[in-house]
């Protein structure tokens, strides 16, 4: 019977807008969720875990006394109905503070809407690299890692792995990867550091959406490659494991980015997965003070989001609640500067993404230490941190490899200055003087 | 060479797969000429509620006779409230209506038993065939090989079921002409409850096989998509032709892929297909085994 009510709640979602605590007085943030369709463990997971820091800030005093409120549209992940979703809540509510929209289809499509409308958006681990410089994006802000910084640090993970990175020349690295924008995005990156490194970069595409790979497993296996990157996405990525599993392909040879490293890419490819190693920008689990507060003052309450309260701590949940401490560290930094108690304007908060500094000590204050690296964002470094962990699934939980790490960052940072200047000409942005900036 | 081999039977193996879906397909056309949009939600509807009712602790052998019920009971209600009322109907009613079937049984999988991922184990090892391995250096899969073997029974019951039985012959009259069969007494409504029940059977199997290779999630309903080449190639109303459509299909992507796909940047498998069935219709438009339409002007 719980199931059914979880299930006719679900429902209400699907319709497409779920509301919680509203009030011209609090702080409104639009979530552009997707609870159905074939990306939807994800999107409830990441959701879920926003909602549920969202509900302990607010089940703890707010921000210096100011509530969060939300409003949720469904989007099924689709770029259209995204945008339509952004359009529907971005002047509700006293107007939106900041939209996440964790879809690159859907970040491309409000690219110069946010900038129009002036409303930070926030591409936590994806979208396009060169959004960083902030110089020339001044409302987006891919906090956290980039697929380009991400790209770099598992070339680093993999010298170490043989020795160092010197020992990377002459062996072959296979690049398997969506057949997207999404899957080519980190391919410049891969080919500068194969360049640098001396070794062979094999990039064979997955045509969407990855259900068959057998022809590229067989490839694979032709060309025998030291490692194997998986840059999947939804059920390309148990289909990989799988097909790996039946080439032989050791599957502690596999490194996947981290929409390849959630219990949902894992657990349908049963023991093919076990071995199997993937990036991260947050780290899962339930013991982190932070997870106990959501445990016991959220879900004890019976307000927690996720349909599933097993789900808890798990990668999804964990990078929805980091996202969530992120945005809600961006407010408070920005009350600090014009002023404690009150509700900051979307032009506020994109000063407090630009000056987040979330170091060691701070990460602990909040309750989170180990749980994500340090942050500390400026002006011309909308990324600020760029370092992953590696994290390997045991057939029952992923256990961390490496603490967070970071790749050639003088390399990454080159590119990306390369990349926004040639969007800014393109464009025909005149960049920002960040020495003026406040 | 034997690389060559290696692709070839993976990809005529693969093919099966693709045709245990077309089949579904096969059957509602050859019953009632309608193009079922929803096959591929019902494939994942199948599966999710096969592995929904496991996690009730009940055993798979349990699960699947009431999955099986579950699927029968669907295509009878789809009969009675969709299809019933639409006798008589243009086809192209017909199939606007299974595309608001498909995005109904799509969002009543998830209504009812959620939109997680979920894993599924069916003791068919997805490894490859040991002494194949040793004695050709091929890789051929054993949870492949049970596939092919599951729908060569499927196949064979279901051409029996169409060229040996009453029912058999009532179907392809109704698929005929659903007025000239009411005329001569064919009960069209139960006709069209067995088939729908049947293809709810298809599904299941399909939902089953494919669930537990990729895990029971909503790209479980993208699988309709590797089906229409088959079909489109086999002929839309030919039980051996969904099987030979498939194999086609599978070995031809999977070469074309490894072969063809490096010279023109890969990833090629999900167009290539498309345009083999569309240079196929021009030839011939029925496909392999699908009748050949000869109208009066």
């Amino acid at each position: 019977m719980k199931m059914m009510m979880k299930s006719a709640l679900l429902g209400l979602t699907m319709l497409g807008v779920a509301s919680t605590a509203v009030a011209q007085d609090t702080q409104f943030i639009p979530i552009l969720s997707y609870r159905v369709g074939p990306y939807a463990a994800g999107g409830s997971g990441y959701f879920g875990g926003a909602i549920d820091y969202f509900n302990l800030v607010n089940a703890t005093g707010g921000i210096n006394g100011v509530k969060l409120s939300w409003e949720e549209c469904e989007t099924e992940y689709n770029a259209s109905r995204g945008v339509e979703c952004y359009e529907r809540l971005k002047k509700k509510h006293g107007g939106a503070s900041t939209v996440e929209p964790l879809s690159t289809g859907i970040a491309y499509g409000l690219l110069d809407r946010v900038a129009q409308d002036k409303i930070p958006m926030t591409t936590f681990g994806y979208g396009s690299a060169n959004a960083a410089d902030g110089k020339v994006f001044k409302w987006v802000f891919p906090v956290g890692t980039t697929y380009w910084s991400q790209a770099a640090a598992m070339v680093e993970y993999l010298g170490q792995k043989v020795g160092g990175l010197d020992k990377l020349k002459g062996k072959k690295i296979v690049h398997l990867y969506h057949d997207s924008a999404f899957g080519k995005e980190p391919i410049p990156v891969f080919e500068a550091l194969a360049a640098k490194h001396g070794f062979e970069l094999i990039k064979i595409p997955v045509a969407h959406p990855g259900n068959t790979q057998q022809s590229q497993w067989l490839q694979i296996r032709q060309a025998q490659p030291d490692y194997v990157i998986l840059w999947g996405w939804g059920v390309m990525n148990p289909t990989a494991l799988k097909s790996a599993a039946k080439v032989g392909f050791p599957r502690e040879k596999m490194l996947g980015v981290w929409w390849a490293g959630s219990e949902e890419d894992v657990i349908p490819a049963g023991d093919a997965a076990k071995g199997y190693v993937s990036a991260a920008f947050s780290a899962p689990g339930t013991n982190f003070p932070v997870m106990q507060d959501i445990h016991k003052k959220i879900y004890g309450a019976g307000k927690g989001n996720l349909e599933d309260p097993t789900r808890q701590g798990s990668i999804y949940h964990t990078r929805g609640v980091v996202y969530g401490m992120v945005i809600v560290e961006a407010i408070r930094k920005a009350q600090d500067k014009f002023g404690k108690g009150k509700v900051m304007t979307p032009d506020q908060v994109r000063w407090g993404l630009e000056h987040l500094d979330l170091s060691e000590a701070r990460i602990k204050e909040l309750g989170a230490a180990a749980m994500f690296p340090p942050i500390k964002t400026s002006c011309a470094d909308h990324e600020g941190s760029g370092m992953v962990r590696f994290q390997q699934w045991d057939g029952k939980g992923f256990k961390p490899l490496t603490p967070f790490m970071a790749g050639d960052k003088a390399l990454v940072r080159k590119m990306v200055d390369e990349s926004a200047a040639k969007y800014a000409a393109e464009k025909k942005i005149t960049p920002r003087d960040c020495s003026k900036e406040g | 060479m034997t690389f060559f081999f290696e692709v070839l039977i993976g990809g005529l193996l693969s093919g099966v797969m693709y045709s245990l879906v077309a089949l579904g397909f096969v059957l509602i056309y050859k019953a009632s000429g309608v193009f079922n949009f929803a096959q591929g939600a019902m494939v994942y509807f199948a599966a999710i509620t096969f592995v929904g009712v496991t996690e009730f602790d009940i055993s798979p052998w349990i699960a699947f006779p009431i999955s099986l019920i579950v699927m029968v009971v669907l295509g009878l209600v789809v009969e009675k409230v969709v299809l019933r009322p639409l006798v008589n109907q243009p086809q192209i009613t017909l199939f606007m209506v299974t595309i608001g079937l498909a995005f109904f049984i799509e969002g009543l999988a998830q209504l009812m038993w959620g939109a997680n991922v979920r894993g599924l184990e069916l003791g068919l090892q997805d490894v490859p065939l040991e002494w194949v391995s040793e004695r050709w250096g091929m890789s051929i899969s054993k949870f492949d090989l049970a596939a092919a073997g599951v729908a060569a029974i499927l196949v064979t019951s279901l051409a029996l079921l169409f060229n040996r039985t009453r029912i058999g012959r009532a179907l392809r009259a109704v698929a005929d002409d659903h007025q000239a069969a009411l005329a001569v007494g064919i009960p069209l409504q139960q006709i069209w409850g067995i088939v729908w029940g049947v293809a709810g059977f298809v599904a299941l199997v399909a939902g089953l096989l494919w669930g537990s290779r990729n895990g029971v999630q909503f790209a479980l309903t993208f699988v309709a998509l590797k089906a229409l080449p088959v079909l489109i190639l086999g002929g839309f109303e030919s039980i051996p032709g969904a099987i030979v459509g498939g194999l086609i299909i599978g070995a031809t992507e999977k070469l074309a892929e490894v072969y063809i796909g490096p010279m023109v940047g890969g990833g090629i498998e999900g167009w290539f297909p498309y345009m083999l069935a569309l240079v196929f219709l021009l030839v011939r438009p029925e496909g392999l085994f699908g009748e050949k339409i000869i109208r009066r002007v």
